[in-house]
């Protein structure tokens, strides 16, 4: 929780507009937001806990659970939506059992949507781990995931 | 004063106030859903929407600052045709179920559909589900008959200083939610049911004891007693259709036995014991320099709020347990052993106007050798359901008075239902046992009426007490605050955690506004002003229970039945 004191020590006698700055500072050091930082952010600004939580489930950027080894990224935006990425989604949600914002219990994967990643051009757009994925169909998406597999299972063995 | 056209009349306006305030003052009617008095206006539903001459769209009545000259109109098709639409949208999200709905009748979503003439579902789409929260001993949650209009949340925050519920998540799939989506048994939810009471439809009702009763009813193995606290004899009648402000304590007695209860006793009897107990504690605490200022402790949404965001103010709680408790405890003592019955076959009722008391009652200190002293807690509203169960009508019974030993009560536990009314009922006792006379005049009139805050300077005697009377628990956060910032000119401070005392409960009545509440608390101070028994000490039966059982206040026995502990409560 050090790391949450010092983010803080930078915002003293901060006051209920600074949160968004926390959180996201909070994000980048933990790479999600905990619920301890939900109830030290909660303390130090006089806010409830769950107006901290109401604000960072508001915005797409916060996540509640630690990222897996293979973070994915499905693009949601417009390009991408008129050439499929809703069936990409489906497909990522199915083959790894997790809904947008989780992580698999293994650690291993974790699901991110996003509303545009700026490669409308190479639509539909997977990232993963930030390595770019163009034209990914379902099928194609089913052996990006094999791939992470066999990858872990080799390195495992 | 600035001048407007509204559907072509001229009416006058106050410079800085709402489209809407102005309206109402004429008796100009626009819908509203989103919109409560007295809180800050969200412009959310947007149902108020009224067409102004000049703006390119309309207009929200609710948060739209009135300007001179403006020209309104509040009923054109055009308008009709929008407030129409936006139901019929807010209906193709919500389930068809008005037939089983416990705010059928008393649903604002229903009375708009049904006064904008909605006849057929227009919009069918895929609607949201999400599972009901039944984690709370007090409180059911139903996000699909959510409307999102925030009224909850509002009341939980701006009024009660809580907040612990709120928006969670964007767009068509925002819900109401506690932090990162708990239960609200987990959350910093204190029980007190302002948001059953704020909510316009069925999304948040009370949890519902009144099958665990009925069948308690009809066990012959199962002796069971119902008390009832003193301010739901003055709103109970509006369950039948009656005006707000009747008091008919002796039908509601007559229409309990009837159902079935052995024996009804009066809550305000123990609330005449808690200020027996309660004055002795200041006294003693003031002698012995104990720690100041007390606070009462009847109102279990309060005791909870200080458990969980102030447990720093813990030893200023006066440990006597709320008259229900009180009652709860000697029932299972004093009574049982009387007439000879084993605690454990006794099963003891309660009627609130409360939704506070049903987890006040589980909780494990309330509970010795595991028998609960109080069973189950019906509000007002289940009371009114339970009689229509059971087909009594309650105005039509004759009136009876309630039983032996706990029957008899002062008026002064009788005005615990207001906001003040504890405080005047301690400083008429708490007086009179440090003078050994009675107040020349028994009215405390700076206490009375439906203010947040109110304070004075109390005369006991030589003694002068600073006491301060605080209603809606947003108003306790501000006293607190002052307290912990040094403020040391108040020794006694009586905290009812619902605006207006429990009068106004989380389990009374719904749609009673400010006017309802008002005439509420008038009912109990007319009581006050037309009885002869008028301070607690004077309690017949009282003293009966000090001589033959309790011994003396804050006696040993009194302090094993009748006093409690709190403990710091660590949610999210």
């Amino acid at each position: 929780m050090n790391s949450v004191e010092s983010i803080l020590k930078k915002h003293p006698r901060a006051g209920r507009d600074a949160l968004i700055p926390i959180l996201q500072e909070v994000q980048e050091n933990q790479g999600f937001i905990s619920r301890e930082a939900v109830v030290r952010v909660s303390k130090h600004l006089n806010l409830p806990a769950t107006k901290i939580y109401g604000v960072a489930t508001f915005y797409n950027q916060f996540r509640f659970q630690s990222k897996g080894k293979y973070h994915l990224m499905v693009c949601r935006g417009t390009a991408c939506h008129v050439k499929g990425s809703g069936r990409v989604l489906e497909m990522a949600q199915k083959a790894l059992k997790l809904k947008p914002g989780q992580t698999s219990r293994d650690r291993l994967f974790s699901l991110e949507v996003v509303a545009c990643m700026g490669a409308c051009g190479l639509s539909p757009v997977v990232n993963v781990n930030g390595e770019f994925h163009a034209k990914v169909t379902p099928q194609k998406l089913a052996k990006i995931i094999q791939e992470c597999r066999e990858m872990e299972s080799k390195n495992g063995h | 004063m600035i001048e407007l056209r509204v559907d072509g009349q001229t009416i006058e306006a106050k410079e800085g106030e709402t489209i809407l305030s102005a309206l109402k003052r004429e008796g100009i009617h626009v819908p509203t859903l989103c919109h409560m008095d007295g809180l800050t206006p969200t412009g959310a539903c947007r149902l108020c929407v009224v067409e102004l001459e000049g703006a390119p769209n309309f207009v929200p009545a609710c948060s739209f600052p009135v300007a001179p000259g403006m020209k309104i109109q509040t009923r054109t098709p055009k308008v009709l045709d929008a407030r129409r639409t936006i139901v019929e949208l807010l209906l193709s999200n919500h389930p068809d179920d008005c037939l089983y709905c416990a705010r059928s009748g008393k649903c604002d979503l229903q009375e708009l559909s049904q006064s904008l003439g909605i006849r057929q579902r227009l919009y069918r789409g895929k609607r949201n589900i999400k599972e009901k929260d039944m984690s709370s001993p007090s409180l059911v949650r139903d996000p699909e008959k959510c409307i999102l209009c925030g009224r909850c949340v509002r009341v939980c925050e701006e009024i009660q200083g809580v907040g612990a519920i709120d928006f969670v998540g964007r767009g068509c799939k925002a819900f109401i939610g506690t932090a990162f989506d708990q239960g609200l048994n987990v959350s910093s939810c204190i029980n007190c049911g302002q948001c059953i009471i704020a909510c316009p439809t069925g999304a948040i009702v009370e949890r519902s004891y009144i099958d665990e009763v009925v069948a308690a009813l009809s066990d012959p193995k199962k002796l069971v007693v119902v008390q009832h606290a003193p301010a739901v004899s003055v709103t109970l009648a509006e369950e039948f259709g009656m005006e707000p402000g009747q008091d008919v304590d002796g039908k509601m007695v007559a229409a309990l036995r009837r159902i079935g209860f052995k024996r009804v006793f009066d809550t305000s009897f123990t609330a005449d014991l808690t200020i027996m107990e309660e004055a002795s504690e200041l006294a003693q605490r003031i002698q012995t320099g104990g720690v100041l200022p007390m606070f009462t402790s009847c109102s279990p949404g309060w005791i909870k709020f200080i458990e969980t965001f102030y447990p720093d103010f813990i030893p200023n709680l006066s440990t006597c347990k709320s008259p229900q408790q009180m009652m709860g405890a000697i029932i299972k003592s004093y009574f049982a052993k009387r007439e000879s019955i084993d605690p454990s076959q006794i099963v003891s009722v309660s009627i609130m106007p409360c939704t506070a008391k049903k987890f006040e009652c589980n909780r494990p200190e309330m509970a010795p050798n595991h028998i609960q002293d109080v069973d189950y807690v019906l509000t007002t509203r289940e009371l009114g359901q339970l009689l229509r169960m059971f087909g009594v009508d309650l105005p039509s019974m004759s009136p009876q008075s309630a039983d032996t030993p706990f029957g008899e009560r002062s008026s002064a536990g009788k005005i615990f239902g207001a906001s003040g009314g504890v405080m005047e009922a301690a400083v008429r006792t708490a007086s009179y046992l440090l003078t050994c006379q009675e107040l020349p005049k028994l009215e405390l009139q700076p206490l009375r009426g439906m203010k947040g805050s109110k304070e004075i300077k109390a005369k006991l005697g030589d003694l002068e007490v600073g006491a301060a009377v605080i209603s809606g628990l947003g108003n306790a956060r501000k006293i607190l605050e002052e307290i912990r910032n040094g403020r040391k000119d108040l020794q006694f401070i009586e905290v009812m955690t619902c605006p207006g005392g429990c009068i106004n409960g989380g389990g009374q009545p719904i749609g009673a506004d400010k006017e309802a509440a008002r005439n509420r608390m008038q009912a109990l101070y007319k009581i006050d002003q037309s009885e002869k028994l008028r301070v607690s000490h004077q309690n017949q039966g009282v003293k009966r229970l000090y001589e033959e059982f309790l011994g003396k206040p804050l006696g040993e026995t009194s302090h094993r039945l009748l006093h409690t502990r709190y403990s710091h409560r660590d949610v999210l």
